[in-house]
């Protein structure tokens, strides 16, 4: 079972990283290169269950989605919620310029 | 061999809820920024998403509208990537398992040069619900972008269709029936200039027998124009690129309304790598038979079962199209028809002629128009029983439009009650044939030509009031000598 385990290169764990908007040095990339490594074993582990005729589950809990009526109960509350925003200016909040 | 064209569209309908998809903020649109923006479009740490019924229940009614499957059972998922307009870092989407299956829609696609107008049947891959994100003003703010949340979390209804579309104008076709079944249904305002129907188009050529061409996708049209113009451009791109010995490379591309050209924003190199997976905080949405059936019989008849219909009754594949345009437009012509009962090809020609011309003149929608539709069956009526005739229905029905009131009232106020008196008919006939001998004589010589005179001359004796086909008839008989 174990010469089917997925592993990552390092190219794999810069790309993860770069997706995740993380900053990484080389030795942390190899830490995590190891770490998210070991996972797969555990996923290995599981993959050997003999699952044949057992509906995959989205969620842990077997469970419908319960729904809200479509009715308005949230008040305006921008002043409270921009207060601890780093900038804001006629009502909007400011980041770096993004244009993609 | 010819270059076939290939195009499929994704259509984000707006859902016409006044709540968000996962939280009580108000959808209004026009707000000042930020003010419908709550804890949960915000993404405040530790606040929950709870899915609004109302987006469910327009996501069925879709379904129903385009004899989708609707699947009992579907699943929300994150779709994530990092843009300042999405603070959670993902949009909840569906993806392996979205609300609404595979359907279909009949389109009319109108005559253009010599090829006449016909009807195709386009295949819907999915429809799945999904969030908003908020916008990006991207103007002078000190170097730095303003940011508005108040579109976050607005319910949107993505709708994909097969790449079953074969021209700009099958496209366009498309997009306007959806355009229209959306509003129909009650779904969707439809507001193009507000976002609330936005169109992505993926265009390929190829030539017929080979294997389909790379695509391009051109995002956010919010015009039919612009989705026409934009897939024509295309088109003539990819194929100078192919016939001059280059390839399409597969991107997502923008059109420039000033330039009528499109242009790349990014290539598949760095297309964007959304990393599904099922979102933890959303439990499966189940729908349920009897729910289905509750949806089902709040569904008004649909446009294309009524323009079977209007068909059946002797109306051109056109006509039933115009009139089925809009709900507002087949309620007019309905309630119209009820007034004058078996007139329908009388009463679909007004509508489309009179009417609608008189609405363009005044920039009006049917649902503005001065008339009311019982008014216009009162007219119907009255040219029915003959007692107006064409040419008297008309001065009634710009009476009736500049200054109201019933058909009736106007008919007798301004005397234009239609002569139907044989004897008096006659009269004038006879008084017409006395005073032209000349004219006679040639007429009976041979010159049939002349037959429109004497209906202009007595149509003008009768100060347009007689009615025609009996005038006709009593010329015809008198002149004949």
């Amino acid at each position: 079972m174990h010469s089917t385990i997925m592993s990552l290169n390092q190219t794999d764990v810069e790309k993860v990283a770069r997706l995740a908007r993380l900053a990484m040095t080389d030795t942390e990339i190899q830490t995590a290169q190891n770490q998210l490594n070991g996972i797969f074993g555990l996923i290995a582990d599981m993959q050997a269950v003999n699952t044949d005729g057992v509906e995959p589950m989205s969620h842990s809990q077997d469970l419908a989605q319960r729904l809200r009526e479509d009715k308005v109960t949230e008040s305006n509350q921008r002043e409270a919620f921009q207060a601890i925003a780093p900038q804001v200016e006629a009502g909007l909040y400011l980041v770096p310029k993004v244009i993609e | 061999m010819q270059w076939e064209i290939v195009i499929g569209l994704e259509v984000h309908a707006q859902l016409s809820t006044n709540s968000k998809i996962f939280s009580g903020a108000s959808t209004a649109f026009g707000a000042e920024p930020n003010t419908q923006a709550d804890a949960v479009s915000l993404a405040l740490p530790g606040v929950l998403p709870v899915l609004n019924k109302g987006a469910v229940e327009r996501a069925i009614k879709f379904g129903l509208a385009t004899g989708a499957h609707i699947a009992p059972r579907s699943v929300f998922a994150r779709k994530n990537y990092f843009y300042p307009d999405l603070p959670k870092g993902y949009q909840i989407s569906q993806m392996d398992l979205p609300v609404v299956g595979q359907g279909q829609l009949t389109i009319q696609v109108p005559a253009q040069g010599k090829q006449p107008a016909y009807e195709k049947v386009v295949r819907l891959t999915r429809a799945h619900l999904e969030e908003d994100a908020g916008k990006s003003l991207h103007e002078d703010f000190h170097g730095m972008s303003g940011i508005d949340l108040n579109r976050a979390g607005t319910p949107l209804l993505e709708i994909v269709s097969e790449p079953d579309m074969r021209s700009a104008a099958e496209a366009v076709a498309y997009a306007k029936a959806l355009h229209t079944l959306v509003q129909w249904i009650g779904i969707c305002d439809g507001n193009m200039q507000e976002g609330s129907f936005r169109c992505d188009a993926n265009v390929s050529v190829h030539k017929p027998g080979t294997p389909f061409g790379t695509r391009r996708e051109i995002k956010n049209l919010n015009s039919f124009r612009f989705l026409e113009q934009a897939i024509n451009y295309e088109v003539q791109h990819q194929i100078a690129t192919l016939e001059d010995g280059g390839s399409i490379q597969q991107a997502t591309v923008l059109f420039d309304p000033d330039t009528g050209e499109t242009r790349v924003m990014r290539t598949k190199e760095d297309a964007h790598d959304y990393r599904y997976f099922p979102d933890p905080d959303l439990l499966p949405l189940e729908i349920s038979e009897e729910w289905k059936q509750q949806v089902a019989a709040t569904l008004p008849e649909l446009p294309h079962t009524k323009q079977a219909r209007y068909q059946e009754q002797g109306l051109s594949a056109y006509d039933a199209s115009v009139l089925t345009s809009s709900r507002a437009m087949a309620d007019f012509f309905e309630a119209a028809l009820a007034e004058a009962p078996g007139q329908t090809k009388m009463c679909a020609n007004w509508i489309i002629g009179e009417v609608s011309a008189q609405l363009n003149r005044d920039n009006l929608d049917i649902a503005q128009c001065p008339i009311t539709a019982s008014q216009l069956g009162g007219i119907l009526k009255r040219i029915a029983d003959g007692t107006v005739s064409n040419s008297g229905a008309k001065e009634v029905f710009r009476i009736m439009w500049a200054e109201g009131g019933d058909a009736d009232a106007i008919i007798e106020a301004k005397g234009l009650k239609q002569v139907s008196d044989s004897g008096a008919i006659e009269k004038i006939v006879d008084e017409i044939i006395a005073a032209n001998t000349d004219k006679v004589a040639e007429y009976r010589s041979g010159k049939d030509k002349l037959f429109g005179f004497f209906v202009g001359l007595a149509m003008k004796a009768s100060k347009g009031q007689a009615n025609p086909a009996q005038l006709n008839e009593v010329l015809k008989k008198k002149l004949a000598g």
